[in-house]
């Protein structure tokens, strides 16, 4: 889950990284209350995305009036497909000079990863071409910690001056707050030097760990939720990953793997998957609901049911699948592929109760749910 | 990464719903149960085993080679960290959404005392008419019979359709590995592949993998060196970028993790990648001869 800058910074403050003051507004009037006590200050928008300076979202202001005005321009936006519905109102800073800092979960290490960059301001992909000798990183064992003493060895040789010893602090710190909060990333760009000398994190991007939510309940509700279709949010209320697609052939499937698959398959035989949407691992059970919200779709013209049992029992889902097919009696043509763990219950269950025999092959269905689409929608034009 | 019948097996979380049912299944196939772990039970018998109050407790009555974890997210690096002090050598971590940093915590413990992990996020391991830890459907005979193919995969649904496609068009399995749909894993598609060119048993190999990440790429740079043929399907080809397709490590950000560089290297390698998984079994028999 992405913090937007306003919620990520005070999870750096609450472990001791200094961070320009400031509040959220919602409204121009707002803004300028805010720059009352705090001008000259930076408005910026907050948005779940990257690029806000170049789409004009980050406005500097001189007293209040200006801070309106800024706010007013900014607000409404639209960024990277987000509107903006708020601003954070900062008091500007005099930099003196821009660092990059990161902690992340680095896969192919399988540990943590800690970066620095003596240039920042820039996106560390763009660091990394102009400026590589820039650029430390040390793979962190995660049972050993990072301390000052790995810190100061990461940062040695790159000429930061007075703040050099700071600078290794605050690079334990990051860590320990990236730790704390069950961050998969945790970026302070630019991490700046001002002219009092002091270290200020400047800006910040904070990803939580989607595993790690149940045990961070004080970062609950602070996270930006994903922007999601209604059907979508539908999913996500009774526990299930449903993403909308263009196509019209359903799909419900049990498992990640098999869901992505079956798209796949129906994009290799010449059709388009309208969704995805798995009922696999513990949703299992949650056969009904999953087929109310594809049947939800306006769009599906036929529906591909695909079923291989390993943990998931396919009696189980196939009795859901059919209870909410009875219920809701719907027009679209189905095809089913069952195989695996229960699968000799589910086909007898399928017979007798809807009168249906599934395809050998999940190739078969498809194919067959495919030219069902299709026909409806010549049928149509 | 290849589990065998006489290897003594612990069940960390034996008595819960899902512990018992799976266990029975494991002792039914013929999986060497041992003991299981529940700190509320312990000095019970459940599953015919003895249930001790920790994996340290079981071994000190008798050595513990594999055990095998049902246990819920946030337990599972405490549960892990029990089976390695314990000096199990071979994890097998079935939970989906553990924190990722306790992922890491418990790895890192693994890697010290050399031990291994598969998963988090798998279904488990076959090893047909000897065999299986996790939850895999095993005993289904239209879907695992003894052979020579080793089977990777990411995903438990995809690697059983994977399957039960081979032993529909007369092939057998030597090995079912799945290694979890996890982004930071213990043994990777790598390390799996490695295994199965080590063991005699498997005579070519089928690797189903998924967008996201690295891992196919990797071991794309070792099929390059075998003479084993190797097979494979990678899921996610008409996923849209930067949405998580189920699995937390199947997601496309930018380049990286995309099916065209997966497939590229698995085809500079000399890997032959499906267009679906019904033609596994006909390309395992033209690669076999």
């Amino acid at each position: 889950m992405n913090f937007e800058e306003h919620a990520s910074k005070p999870l750096l403050a609450a472990s001791g990284m200094d961070i320009p003051r400031g509040r959220l507004a919602l409204s121009p009037d707002e803004a300028a209350a805010i720059a009352e006590a705090l001008a000259p200050v930076v408005v910026k928008a907050q948005v779940p995305t990257g690029k806000r300076g170049k789409a004009g979202g980050i406005l500097p202001a001189g007293d209040a009036e200006q801070a309106r005005q800024a706010a007013s321009r900014i607000l409404g936006l639209e960024i990277g497909g987000h509107r903006v519905e708020r601003v954070l109102v900062e008091e500007q800073a005099a930099i003196v000079r821009e660092f990059y800092a990161a902690v992340l979960n680095n896969a192919a290490s399988k540990g943590p990863l800690v970066m620095f960059s003596a240039t920042g301001g820039m996106d560390i992909e763009e660091i990394a071409k102009t400026d590589p000798q820039a650029v430390r990183e040390a793979q962190v064992d995660i049972r050993a910690g990072f301390d000052e003493s790995a810190a100061d060895n990461l940062v040695a040789g790159l000429d930061l001056g007075e703040v050099q010893a700071a600078v290794a602090q605050f690079l334990v710190k990051l860590y320990a707050c990236y730790r704390k909060y069950d961050a998969e990333l945790l970026e302070v760009n630019p991490l700046a030097v001002l002219s009092d000398g002091r270290l200020v994190a400047l800006d910040c991007k904070f990803v939580l760990d989607d595993s790690g939510i149940k045990r961070q309940p004080e970062l609950e509700g602070l996270g930006s939720r994903e922007v999601l279709t209604e059907l979508e949010e539908r999913g996500r209320e009774s526990g299930l990953r449903y993403i909308a697609l263009d196509g019209s052939v359903g799909v419900l499937a049990n498992g990640a793997g098999l869901t992505m698959t079956t798209m796949d398959v129906i994009a290799h035989h010449g059709g388009e998957p309208a969704n995805f949407l798995e009922i696999g691992g513990e949703a299992y059970t949650k056969a009904k609901p999953a087929l109310e919200l594809v049947l939800a779709n306006p769009n599906v013209k036929s529906l591909v049911v695909n079923f291989c049992g390993a943990f998931a029992r396919t009696d189980v889902m196939t009795e859901g699948v059919i209870d909410a097919w009875q219920a809701l009696a719907p027009k679209v043509p189905v095809f089913f592929s069952i195989h695996g763990t229960g699968a000799e219950e589910a086909i007898a269950m399928l017979d007798s109760r809807l009168g249906l025999t599934p395809y050998e092959t999940m190739d078969e269905a498809i194919i067959a749910a495919i030219a069902a689409a299709t026909s409806v929608e010549r049928g149509k034009s | 990464m290849i589990v065998r019948g006489h290897e003594r097996m612990l069940v960390q979380g034996i008595t819960g719903r899902q512990g018992t049912y799976w266990t029975e299944r494991m002792q039914e196939y013929g999986s060497r149960i041992v003991a299981g772990v529940n700190p509320k039970r312990a000095g019970d018998t459940h599953c015919g085993v003895p249930v001790f109050a920790s994996a340290r407790e079981a071994a000190e009555e008798d050595a513990i080679d594999v055990s095998v974890l049902f246990i819920p997210p946030l337990a599972v690096r405490d549960a892990a960290l029990d089976a390695i002090e314990a000096g199990v050598k071979k994890l097998v971590i079935l939970t989906e959404h553990i924190p990722v940093q306790d992922v890491m915590y418990f790895l890192s413990a693994a890697r010290a005392n050399g031990a291994s992990v598969l998963g988090p996020n798998t279904a488990g391991l076959v090893t047909p008419d000897e065999c299986f830890a996790g939850f895999m459907p095993a005993f289904s005979e239209s879907i695992f019979r003894r052979g020579s193919v080793g089977v990777i995969s990411r995903s438990g649904s995809l690697g059983t359709l994977i399957c039960l496609n081979l032993v529909q068009s007369g092939h057998g399995e030597s090995a079912f590995i799945g290694i979890g749909g996890d982004p930071v894993i213990g043994t990777t598609t790598r390390d799996a592949l490695q295994a199965l060119d080590a063991d005699e048993q498997t005579q070519a190999v089928v690797m189903v993998g998924e967008i996201g990440g690295a891992m196919e790429e990797e071991a794309a740079d070792y099929a390059a060196g075998m003479n084993k043929p190797v097979v494979a399907f990678i899921a996610g080809q008409a996923s849209p970028p930067g949405k998580k397709m189920g699995h937390a490590g199947a997601i496309v950000m930018g380049n990286r993790g995309t099916y065209a560089s997966k497939r590229g290297a698995l085809e500079r390698a000399g890997v032959r990648v499906l267009d679906t998984p019904s033609d596994v079994g006909a390309a395992i028999g033209a690669a076999m001869g």
